[in-house]
């Protein structure tokens, strides 16, 4: 009876053991080629209302990091410190940091000199690349967050809070 | 040539013909060794047994003997393994420098010069003069892999942060495999490489049509693959000499056309390989960097005319 019992748990764990997926036939080219904005007065709201499915995903922030230098991220972002962009390791957020204004931003373009890159980056590469840079006000848990890069970091990863959610600061408009 | 390939037992290189050397002396001891161990073990199991024969004087006679004969066998490998490491310690030179960097799961070969106009940029295929040293550096930017043509020499690990280096010296001209031996990551089984070794005259011509810019394209179709080329996310990671693509993330294309096979020989390089590997890599190293990219196919069927055009 009793190995019975040890048995059938073994199983229901075995069995609710829930495997990451990585997802490799995503592609770049399926995204549309425009995408119309309404003008509507107000904050910016976004069309894609859906939360970052990599959220404190710890491949997908390690994937961000390496996409972040081999898409040349760094050559105007540096590692969050900016130089030419904005640095993305402060809690200024010019277009939001909200995922979806991240995604936005890094799909469409933004004045200024934001390139677009829609088309250019599978949409699973977006995310990873709005997970990293989540990821580099240090408001991720520590788990999840990348291992200690040689660059200047917001927040030393050992110091992440394990449970923190990230601040939701309202969209500011220059 | 299919025989020989990639086959440690077929050396075609100074140093291939050491090791291989050595090999013989090692497999010829070991035979005759091992036939003396049966015989006298069938022997002792089928002696019929006879009173007072086995004296303790007797056994320890037989036992020193043995052991004497086995130290001094063993010695004689030893000397000889220290002979063939000396022998392949001395071939010295640099006549071609090339810098090799494994990446996973891909060699991205950069042919050195002194003056810098004359270096360039290839992927997964040498080309080396037969007779010549070359002076191979091996480094990696992210794990450790290896690099091992067998029938030139052999395995030498490309480390982190830990520049190597190999020579090698081919002695007869061929096409030599070689592949990836320490594994690194999903993709270490299709981490392949060639090694052409030819003549010399013809590898100062191969060297000089490296160092060309690409092929501009002539005709009508070969022009809107270019376009197609430079519209979709092919220019973030791989670099064309003479055009705007200048990634550096992925294999130099500047003169795919003259390459025989796709994505660290993994498949040979024809039209149809080549239409399967950039529609959907992940079918085929799934794992590997480069995303899936569907084409129109009237858009994929430029694509590859320019793609067979940059000779």
């Amino acid at each position: 009876m009793k190995r019975a019992l040890i048995a059938a748990a073994a199983l229901l764990i075995a069995v609710g053991c829930e495997r990451e997926q990585r997802r490799f036939h995503d592609s770049a080219a399926r995204q549309p080629r425009e995408r119309l904005v309404s003008l509507v007065p107000g904050p910016y709201t976004p069309d894609i209302r859906h939360p970052n499915p990599y959220e404190y995903n710890a491949f997908a922030i390690s994937e961000g990091k390496r996409l972040f230098t081999w898409y040349n991220c760094v050559g105007c972002h540096a590692n969050g410190g900016g130089g030419m962009g904005p640095p993305l390791m402060d809690s200024r957020w010019i277009y939001g940091s909200d995922p979806e204004n991240i995604f936005a931003t890094i799909l469409e373009g933004r004045p200024n000199g934001m390139p677009s890159f829609r088309g250019k980056i599978p949409d699973y590469q977006v995310w990873q690349l709005v997970a990293y840079v989540q990821s580099l006000s240090g408001n991720v848990p520590k788990d999840a967050a990348g291992g200690r890069p040689d660059s200047m970091q917001a927040k030393k990863q050992e110091q992440s809070v394990p449970d923190l959610k990230p601040e939701k600061e309202p969209a500011r408009h220059p | 040539m299919t025989t020989g390939l990639q086959s440690a037992l077929e050396p075609a290189g100074v140093h291939a013909e050491k090791i291989g050397r050595l090999w013989d002396i090692f497999l010829a001891v070991s035979v005759v060794v091992y036939v003396l161990v049966l015989v006298f073990l069938l022997v002792a199991l089928f002696r019929r047994r006879r009173e007072s024969q086995s004296t303790e004087r007797g056994a320890f006679t037989a036992v020193s003997v043995a052991t004497g004969i086995t130290v001094l066998t063993l010695f004689a490998l030893l000397i000889s393994s220290i002979f063939t490491g000396r022998g392949i310690a001395s071939v010295t030179g640099d006549t071609v420098r090339i810098e090799l960097t494994g990446r996973q799961w891909w060699w991205q070969a950069d042919y050195d010069h002194p003056d810098r106009s004359k270096r360039f940029t290839t992927a997964n295929e040498l080309t080396i003069p037969v007779g010549m040293p070359v002076f191979i550096k091996l480094r990696s930017p992210d794990v450790i892999h290896s690099f091992w043509v067998p029938n030139l020499h052999g395995k030498q690990d490309l480390i982190p942060g830990h520049d190597g280096g190999i020579i090698l010296k081919a002695t007869r001209p061929g096409l030599y495999r070689g592949q990836c031996a320490e594994f690194c990551g999903l993709q270490h089984a299709k981490m392949a490489l060639w090694v052409n070794a030819v003549a010399p005259a013809d590898y100062a011509r191969w060297v000089e049509s490296q160092r060309q810019s690409s092929k501009i394209p002539s005709t009508p179709q070969q022009r809107q693959g270019q376009e197609v080329f430079m519209s979709s996310p092919c220019p973030l990671c791989h670099n064309i000499q003479g055009t705007n693509a200048s990634g550096k993330t992925g294999p130099d294309l500047t003169h795919f056309g003259s390459r025989r096979s796709v994505a660290a020989a993994a498949l040979p390089n024809r039209r149809d390989t080549l239409a399967k590997w950039i529609v959907d890599p992940q079918h085929i190293k799934p794992g590997a960097y480069m995303p899936a990219m569907p084409l129109h196919p009237r858009d994929l069927d430029a694509l590859l005319t320019y793609m067979e055009s940059l000779q």
